[in-house]
């Protein structure tokens, strides 16, 4: 796989300023410029373009309140800011050394879940349409599919439980001729890939099972969110979690667990028969997405405490650290010190590099036309490097550190496309990573049931731990979120907030330039090889802006440090 | 009983039996949505007619200031899947966060649309109107396709045949309008007064709540609302007219904390914060997920179905979630 000859399709000539606005199937709003010269892209700009200030709506209210204002950061990745957020106050005020092991395996258990459902969807429902083309399912042979639907359920494990039937993949058919016919063809009008498109290479029949199981991860994603709602109240948006542990004591009887175990079995085997399968299969017709798409350096907060390790990152699952340059072999340690936000290129007054516990902003827009300051979100920087973080950065900080599960599936995927490790540096290893680590996820999941299980049968019972808020603390909440490493930072005067920030996986993600004009992430990916065909649907940038699996809402935000006198909201 | 689906080409039964939906699966979501709107079993039938009839309403989705949980709340409706019934039931032109295409291939899909006339539009968030930026436009915190979604949305919504807010954000602001407000967020009610437009609120709200008022709309027009413009059929009783420890409400039987005995024992949670006796939602009873809701897994509801829920509620005093409310 690596070092492969330049392949594909032709490329446009000449020179297009190319601009994506809305960019679809993200969450949030996101407008992309770039300038294309003989099928290149050779200039880019990542722009966010929705504030909504949630910081500065934060200062002066009950600490304990910010975990449902945060978690509005987002819908998509519901669950990620409530919990970054309230291990943010239990590390302030001190319970995080004292949670009960149920309430961090609770905790733990919702948040597998999570990444199950997030995943899966990106997958599907935000990500294959720029690989696959539904059209392109009417001249499918549904004989000759439903064979490849039994050879490609197979790459996993011999005995899949979920295979496409011929019948499956009639209905399918039917439905997307139905819907072609209609002429009316709703969320798929003016997509890109009809009437053909040179960049959209699957043959028909990987077409149709592709749009089959789209379909049927959709009925799939209805599992995973009530997966989650079992302890978690209710999905999107959970309300299950507070200071000091969790409030669902009825989910510690039989009926909540083998709920859960049950929902829980059918994501994972969909998981393991058709979403790591079908990844490899498009994965391995679009080998060319290896050699475009990548960046150099890449962090990991670590996810997943072990019980009674809510306090140490280096206890969890998925492990913290920091890889500069793509070295494999030099894993460094995660330093928080190291973080700070810039604001040169962004809607914000000027001011020097800060860190989040010091930061002072004010949000200050010029306008669309502005090529300097353009965009809302800021450019978190660590050590001054733009880093790269979510389940490529999980995966290779593992990987590199030797975790089993991480070394065994990143290396069946590579073998299984024939590459070398060098090619998870690309918009297809990016892609590729979110799979493995939904799989690793999945799989780990069962023994943390077993654990809560196991002390529910001892007698033990805690859920929560009731804790009084100091009058000064400070703290931070580290969280692994599906999109990569979320940290809340929380200052705490006469028991309110004096100041909230987040810090976000979007903003380290797809925020713009730095000070040192450094581009952010994103940007550098779509300056790596990225190939234009059609600039009037440039499809190649959707993929690589989708394989970041955005999230603008969350990833948007000003830390607001101004002092002033705390407001006492007037009751409505 | 007869119906017809999507444009009646095949017969309905052979439409969504294609799509893996029985007659029997189809009717008994029919016989869920009616039980939703307060009616009895027997009008399944009319919510299959008014589901499955031969016009369906072309809908554009915008996105203003949200946070995409209204979106993926309707993802998680069943008996049947969303999939089946949007597909034949409403023609969803424009949904950025589900549509194929993007760029000036997607604002095409929802211009034409606009244009064309006879539209529903679903709103999810709200809309900022503040001033900013060099040349002081109003709104300028948020645009979408280099356009304000201010000015999107007045187009939309003067030219859409009725329009559904769904979410909190979109009928009365939401988060980002909480004090202080620094985009100078609106309801999209606040902003066209006069215009058909119906809330269905709630962070997220109960995707059911919204399915119902597009089918009560496609049969009748704009159903019963009260004077939050909510549906009566999903938002006429409180939280705590259907909440199952009502009697250790009405017994003074408060949990004083979360680690408490009384709160393993499932006592009520006013003492913690609970608004439900404030909020006006069907929660208890259609749940979320079909499984759970928030008092049911032990957490106090936030009222988050009313307006600015985020800055108080019905009482005086100092505003925050897990307030003491047993003198209210």
């Amino acid at each position: 796989m690596s070092g492969c000859a330049k392949s594909g399709p032709a490329v446009a000539h000449g020179k297009h300023d190319v601009v994506v606005d809305p960019v679809t199937r993200i969450e949030g709003h996101l407008r992309v410029e770039a300038v294309v010269e003989d099928g290149k892209i050779i200039d880019v700009r990542s722009s966010s373009q929705l504030f909504r200030g949630l910081e500065i709506i934060l200062k002066g209210r009950d600490p304990r309140d910010a975990q449902h204002f945060t978690q509005r950061s987002c819908g998509v990745c519901t669950y990620t800011h409530a919990l970054a957020s309230i291990r943010s106050v239990d590390n302030a005020v001190g319970v995080d050394k004292h949670m009960p092991h149920n309430a961090t395996i609770i905790r733990n258990l919702v948040m597998a879940a999570q990444f199950m459902h997030d995943h899966l969807v990106h997958f599907y429902h935000l990500h294959a349409l720029d690989f696959v083309d539904v059209a392109g399912c009417l001249s499918a042979d549904v004989d000759k599919t439903a064979q490849i639907a039994d050879a490609v359920a197979k790459t996993v494990r011999k005995d899949p439980k979920f295979v496409s039937s011929k019948e499956d993949l009639q209905k399918t058919k039917d439905t997307v001729k139905k819907i072609v016919d209609s002429g009316r063809l709703g969320i798929f009008t003016n997509a890109y890939f009809l009437g053909g498109h040179d960049a959209y290479i699957l043959p028909p029949e990987y077409n149709l099972l592709a749009t089959d199981h789209y379909l049927k991860a959709l009925h799939m994603q209805v599992k995973a969110a009530r997966a989650m709602a079992v302890w978690g109240a209710k999905n999107p948006h959970t309300q299950f979690t507070v200071m000091g542990g969790v409030t669902c004591y009825e989910g510690l009887t039989d009926k909540y667990i083998n709920d859960f175990l049950a929902l829980y079995a059918e994501v994972k085997d969909f998981i393991i028969d058709c979403y790591i399968p079908d990844l490899l299969a498009v994965a391995g017709v679009y080998k060319d997405w290896a050699n475009i798409g990548g960046t150099t350096n890449f962090m990991s907060f670590g996810e997943f405490p072990a019980p009674g390790g809510e306090a140490d990152l280096n206890s969890r699952y998925e492990k913290p650290g920091v890889i500069y340059n793509r070295d494999l072999s030099n894993v460094m340690d995660f330093d928080p010190s190291k973080i700070e936000e810039h604001v040169k290129h962004s809607w914000y007054k000027d001011d020097s590099p800060k860190h989040p516990y010091a930061g002072v902003t004010d949000p200050m827009y010029t306008s669309l036309d502005d090529k300097t300051k353009y965009s809302w979100m800021k450019a978190p920087r660590y050590e001054g490097k733009a880093v790269e973080v979510g389940p490529l950065a999980h995966c290779l900080v593992n990987y590199a550190k030797g975790q089993p599960e991480f070394k065994t599936y990143v290396d069946f995927v590579l073998n299984a496309l024939g590459a070398g490790p060098d090619a998870l540096f690309s918009t297809l290893g990016r892609t590729a990573a979110r799979g493995i680590e939904c799989l690793i996820v999945a799989l780990k999941t069962e023994e943390w049931v077993n654990d809560l299980k196991e002390n529910v049968a001892k007698g033990d019972t805690a859920i929560c731990k009731d804790w009084d808020m100091p009058s000064e603390a400070q703290g931070v909440g580290f969280v692994n979120a599906p999109r990569g490493g979320l940290s809340h930072w929380i200052v705490i005067k006469d028991k309110k907030i004096d100041n909230f920030q987040l810090v976000v996986p979007s903003t380290w993600n797809i925020g713009p330039r730095c000070d040192a004009d450094v581009p952010g992430p994103l940007e550098e990916a779509l300056l790596d090889n990225t190939p234009i065909v059609d600039p009037e649907r440039p499809v190649e940038i959707l993929r690589t802006v989708h394989s970041y699996d955005p999230c603008i809402a969350c990833g948007v935000h000003v830390i607001d440090n101004k002092t002033g006198n705390v407001k006492k909201f007037r009751v409505l | 009983m007869k119906f017809s689906v999507g444009h009646g080409k095949d017969g309905a039964v052979e439409r969504l039996e294609k799509r893996g939906v029985t007659r029997r699966d189809f009717m008994k979501f029919c016989g869920t949505v009616a039980a939703v709107m307060g009616m009895g079993p027997a009008f399944a039938p009319k919510v299959a007619e008014a589901l499955t009839s031969d016009n369906r309403p072309d809908v554009v989705w915008l996105h203003n200031a949200e946070c995409t949980g209204c979106s993926e709340s309707i993802l998680r409706t069943v008996e049947p899947y969303i999939d089946a019934l949007i597909l034949d039931y409403i023609s969803l032109n424009y949904h950025e966060t589900l549509m194929a295409a993007a760029g000036h291939a997607a604002e095409k899909a929802l211009w034409d649309t606009v244009e064309k006339g006879n539209f529903v539009a679903v709103i999810e968030g709200g809309v900022p109107t503040a001033v900013t930026g060099t040349n002081n436009e109003p709104g300028g915190h948020g645009k979408v396709g280099g356009h304000t979604m201010l000015e999107n949305t007045t187009k939309v919504v003067e030219a859409a045949a009725a329009t559904i807010t769904y979410g909190t954000c979109a009928s009365y602001g939401g988060v980002q309008k909480a004090a202080p407000n620094p985009t100078g967020t609106k309801g999209v009610g606040e902003l066209f007064p006069g215009k058909a437009i119906i809330n269905v609120p709630g962070c997220p709200p109960n995707p059911y709540s919204l399915v119902g008022t597009i089918v009560a709309f496609l049969k009748a027009g704009v159903p019963e609302l009260d004077d939050l413009g909510r549906p009566v059929l999903f938002y006429g009783e409180t939280v705590h007219d259907n909440c199952p420890r009502q009697e250790f409400f009405d017994n003074d039987q408060f949990a004083p904390s979360f680690g408490s005995e009384e709160a393993k024992k499932g006592w009520c949670l006013r003492k913690l914060g609970c608004r439900g006796p404030e909020t006006f939602n069907n929660c208890p009873t259609v749940k979320f997920n079909q499984y759970n809701w928030p008092v049911q897994a032990g957490h106090p509801c936030i009222g988050c179905s009313q307006p600015d829920f985020w800055d108080g509620a019905d009482w005086d005093g100092e505003t925050y979630m897990y307030a003491d409310l047993t003198d209210f």
